[in-house]
Formats: structure tokens, sequence, C-alpha cells
């Protein structure tokens, strides 16, 4: 698609004039991460500092947290399961969201309205009416302890929100595209993958990032669906904090690495979001 | 703006996510529907109770009371998370490397697993060794333990840190998403800022802003993890939210029965306030709704004419 660059009248968002929105920004940032860094200070001190005195820069540094971390092949693997869950999730909750999310935004059918209003209620459901049930029914298909089963149960929230949020980003692509693309001579499943995928992408890219989110930071189901073969990241660190004494600079440390790759598929993502979709600008 | 057309073989398109959903939920809603209405002594030994499970939970005065924190939780929180979030989206930067930095670091909170999140507040609220507390207790007696208050803040606080950013994320996405010929047309009238926020932005954002109140509606209600690491529901029964009881009856106690009854129940609540939210917002989307302003539809034909052109630039 070509840019050809209006002389922009600046809006109000944009400009070096309001340089003391910038300076707001980036304070509140500063204390927003104040949380964070304590997290990440915890996790290089040593345990009996940690409840035993008040500092804001550790006084002595420690990385046990983190060697103990890496050299326990149990938590190295449960941060690969939940890895491995979580893109499971994340790919077949976009996959098939897509095209119902375009079914709602283009057409109406029997039933549309309340069929769209009971997917979001699976999402309103509250995990812990779910544990039970879902124990027992990925026991008797055999897929208890595997990070399917925690990325299959995951699916009763991600894609309702997927389709949701696609369809918002669809609605905003207007119809006269698929006319004219249809006019064209466009098949549906050529315009579909060719025209409109590529410019929905900044939706996707949101899509994908809240599903991986809510699948990663998810804790009660996938501790119900998994043991020792399968067990997340996530109920690994719970049960390190039920076991009598906890060890905070390892729980810490676990933590700091847990946001990681969070912080990789923002990354990815930041280019979709930060895009938008180009129509109206080209 | 074309009226979407009707359409029943749009049911395929629907059909992969109605199987799973279906797969994922309808099952299971049976199983706690069943569990609901008989007690269960042993696997063999089953006894129908009807409705006495709903009537012992509906009138238990502490699920009352953690109905009533809950509500008073959520309007809290939302009366503050919407507002900061729009407020943080339009102040962040839109381009550059600084954009980049900007967006991985609005969206960190989100990540972080909802344990840790409790973890990390727990010690910070520490009025011993905690910054948040030690800062606290400079000014006045800050004690999260013991002060219902003080920890009612807390997890106020703690919710607003981890859930804003959602808000403004999805605001941020909105923002990026109005064409500038709308803030060209607004320039042109010479439109106050507030101006421009309350007929330009405001009215592109309403679906987004729809997403994120209802988002954070359902899960403010449901709110588990963090609170019960926390504070475990005290100092008392101050932060004792709903979730919190029903994982106690599931759970703990295991009273299959009683606990089915109350997640149905709990289930009908947020369902039953999600479709108020739900009605309320989209109501000038229903059919015979005419809330347009002229200047909205001028700008609705000069997308369409950009549109033409950009379809066809993008095919030669």
């Amino acid at each position: 698609m070509t840019t050809t660059n209006i002389p922009v009248i600046q809006g109000p968002l944009r400009g070096s004039y309001f340089d003391w929105r910038s300076w707001l920004f980036w304070f509140i940032m500063a204390v927003w991460s104040i949380p964070l860094l304590w997290l990440v200070s915890m996790s290089l001190r040593f345990n009996e500092d940690i409840l035993a005195k008040f500092e804001v820069i550790p006084s002595r540094i420690s990385f046990r947290g983190y060697t103990d971390f890496f050299s326990d092949p149990v938590w190295v693997g449960s941060f690969i399961n939940s890895i491995s869950y979580t893109t499971i999730n994340m790919v077949l909750s976009v996959a098939v969201a897509l095209p119902a999310a375009y079914a709602f935004s283009r057409y109406t059918f029997s039933g549309d309205k309340h069929l769209f209003f009971w997917l979001l209620t699976n999402r309103m459901a509250p995990a812990a009416v779910f544990a039970l049930p879902f124990f027992q029914m990925y026991q008797a298909v055999g897929l208890f302890d595997t990070t399917y089963a925690v990325a299959l149960a995951h699916m009763l929230f991600n894609v309702p929100l997927a389709v949701w949020i696609l369809e918002g980003f669809m609605s905003g692509v207007p119809k006269q595209l698929d006319e004219i693309a249809e006019i064209d001579g466009y098949k549906f499943g050529r315009f579909f993958v060719m025209i409109f995928i590529p410019m929905i992408r900044a939706g996707i890219g949101v899509t994908m990032f809240f599903t991986f989110m809510f699948s990663w930071v998810e804790l009660l189901i996938s501790k119900t669906l998994t043991g020792p073969r399968a067990m997340p990241l996530s109920v690994q660190m719970s049960t390190t904090s039920t076991a009598a004494g906890l060890d905070w600079a390892l729980l810490s440390a676990a933590g700091v690495i847990a946001i990681v790759p969070g912080v990789i598929v923002i990354w990815f993502v930041r280019n979709y979001i930060a895009k938008g979709f180009a129509l109206g600008r080209v | 703006m074309l009226s979407k057309r009707k359409n029943n073989k749009a049911w395929f398109l629907v059909l992969p996510v109605v199987l799973v959903v279906a797969f994922t939920a309808i099952i299971p809603l049976m199983t706690v529907a069943n569990y609901s209405v008989q007690d269960v002594l042993s696997p063999a030994n089953r006894l129908y109770v009807g409705l006495d499970f709903f009537r012992a939970i509906a009138t238990d005065p502490a699920i009352i009371a953690a109905f009533q924190r809950n509500l008073i939780f959520s309007t809290q929180i939302l009366l503050i998370e919407i507002p900061l979030g729009i407020f943080i989206a339009r102040l962040m930067p839109r381009e550059g490397w600084k954009a980049a930095a900007a967006l991985v670091i609005v969206a960190i909170p989100l990540i972080i697993p909802w344990n840790v999140v409790g973890i990390t507040w727990r010690i910070l609220a520490r009025p011993d060794v905690g910054l948040l507390g030690v800062t606290v207790n400079q000014f006045r007696p800050f004690d999260i333990g013991n002060t219902p208050a003080d920890a009612w803040v807390t997890m106020v606080a703690m919710d607003v840190w981890h859930w804003t950013p959602l808000v403004t994320l999805l605001v941020y996405a909105g923002l990026r998403s109005i064409p500038q010929a709308y803030y060209q047309a607004a320039a042109i009238d010479a439109a106050s800022p507030w101006s421009v926020f309350r007929f330009v932005e405001l009215p592109k954002l309403r679906r987004v802003l729809m997403i994120a109140l209802l988002l954070r509606f359902m899960d403010s209600f449901m709110i588990y993890a963090e609170p019960y690491i926390l504070t475990g529901g005290g100092p008392g029964t101050s932060t004792e939210v709903m979730s919190i009881l029903l994982s106690v009856l599931a759970l703990i106690q295991f009273d299959l029965g009683k606990s089915a009854a109350f997640s149905l129940i709990y289930f009908l609540i947020i369902q039953v306030f999600s479709f108020i939210f739900f009605t309320v917002l989209t109501l000038d989307e229903r059919p015979g709704a005419t809330k347009k302003t002229k200047r909205t539809v001028i700008h609705k034909r000069d997308d369409a004419v950009d549109d033409v052109t950009s379809v066809e630039g993008g095919r030669s």
C-alpha cells in the first residue's frame, strides 16, 4: 500500500509543542514500574534479608534464585509446559475465531445476537465453576496432565475473547471493501486471506497478545488439569508458596522469568498495535 | 455504510467456534447443574434436593456480604481504571522507539502471573519491610494485616496497577485506528482539545471502551488469586470476595452440591450485569437508532472515497 504523505495538520496527540505530555507519561510509567522493580530487587536479595530489613536498593546481591531456577529440571520443565500450552491455545483460538468474527461483523443470521452473547457468557464464568467438571471430563478422554488439556480448556475464555476483539476490528473495515473485491472477481477465500487478514493485522496482533496473556497468567484451571508431567510455571510457583517457609528469592526470580516471554510477545505485537489499520490514512 | 446482509450460510463460519465452546462449556456446565440439585453422599448414593442448595446460598449472610464487597470493588476499580486508562493512552507517544518502549512498559503488569502479582504486593505492602507500607507509615499508621480499610485500599491499588494497562492498551489501539483526516477536520474547525476528545475520539473509541468495560467488570467480579494471596480475605472478612468463598466451598470443603449452586448463582449474576452493560452500550447500533451527527455522516462519505482509491491502489 502506498502512503501519500498529506501535509498533516497535527492532531492534538502529535507534535513537539506538547512536550509536557511526554514528561507526564514517563513519570506515570516510572511510578507504575515500582512494584515490578520491587519484584526484581527481591529476586536479587538474600532470603533472610527480604523479610528482615527494609531497603530500597539491596545492600548485598545474590543470584541464587536464578541459578536455582535454571539448575532445577522441574522449574525449567514447567516453564516449557507453560510456553507450549499457551502457544497452542493462541494459535487455535485465533484460527477458529477469525471466520466467526467475520461472520458476526458482516452478516446477520438467525440467532446471531443470542449466539454472540452466549459466547461472551463463557468469558464470564468464574474459573472455580469449571475446575471440577473439567477435571472429570479431561480425565475421561485421557487428556489429563497434558499441555493439550490446558490449551483446550483455556479456549473456554480465549475463543470468545478472540471473536469479540476481532469482530470489533473487522467492523472498523468498511464493508465496501468486500463488495469491491467481489465485483473485482475475488473468491471469498482469496479475498479473506490476501486482502482482509492483512487489513486487520493490528486486530490479529492485539488478539494474539490477549489470548497469550490470559492463558499465561491463569492459575486455577491449569492447576486443576495438570499433574507432575505437564505442570505449568504458575502452578509450580504456587506449590512452592504453599510449602512451609517460602523461598522468596527463588519465587521472585521465577516471577521475573515468567515475565520474559510476555515481553517478547508484546515486542512482536507492538508493530501491529502501533501501525493501526491503514484505512483512511492511505 | 451498507447494512449487514442477511445470510444464514454465515453459520458455517461460526461453526468451529460453536463446537469448541460447546465442548469446553456446555458439558461442564451440565455437570455443575446436575450437582446443584442433588446431595452426593457417595457415587452410588445421591439424594435429590431440588432447590434447597440455592436457597441456602441465597440466604447465607457471608455470601451476601461478599456479594456486596464484589459490587463495591468492581464499581470502584471501574471508576478509576477506565478514565485513568484513557488518560494514559492519550499521553502515550505514537511514533518511533518511544512508542514501542511505551507499549512494552505499559503491558508488562498484564503478563505477570496473578499469583506473582499477589506475592509482590504482599511484600510491597508490609508495614515493616515493604516499600509501600513503610512509605505510607511515615504519614499515618498503615497495617494491611489488621486494618480492614488499609487492606481494602491496597487491594484496589493492586487491581488498578495490574489492570489499568488493559484499558490503556485497548484505548491506544482504538486511538491509532482513527484516521488523521478526522483530526485535520477538527483542526480546521478550530476545535478545542476537549471537543476533539469528546466528538472525534470518544465516538470512535466506543467499541474498545465497551470491551474494556465489560472485561474489567467480569474479571474484577471474579477476582481470586490476587486478593487471596494478598490478604487471604482478611483482616476478618473485610476483603473476602465471592470467588474466595466459592473456592473454599468447592475445593477445600469439597461440598459439591452447595458449591455448584453457588457457581450457578455467581455465573448468573455476572451474566445479568454484563447483559445490562452490553445492551445499554450497543443501544444505538440497533436498527432504528438514528443518533448520527451531520459531521460523522460527512466523514463516513470521505472514508468511502478513500476506501475505493485504496483498494484500487492496492491492486494496481
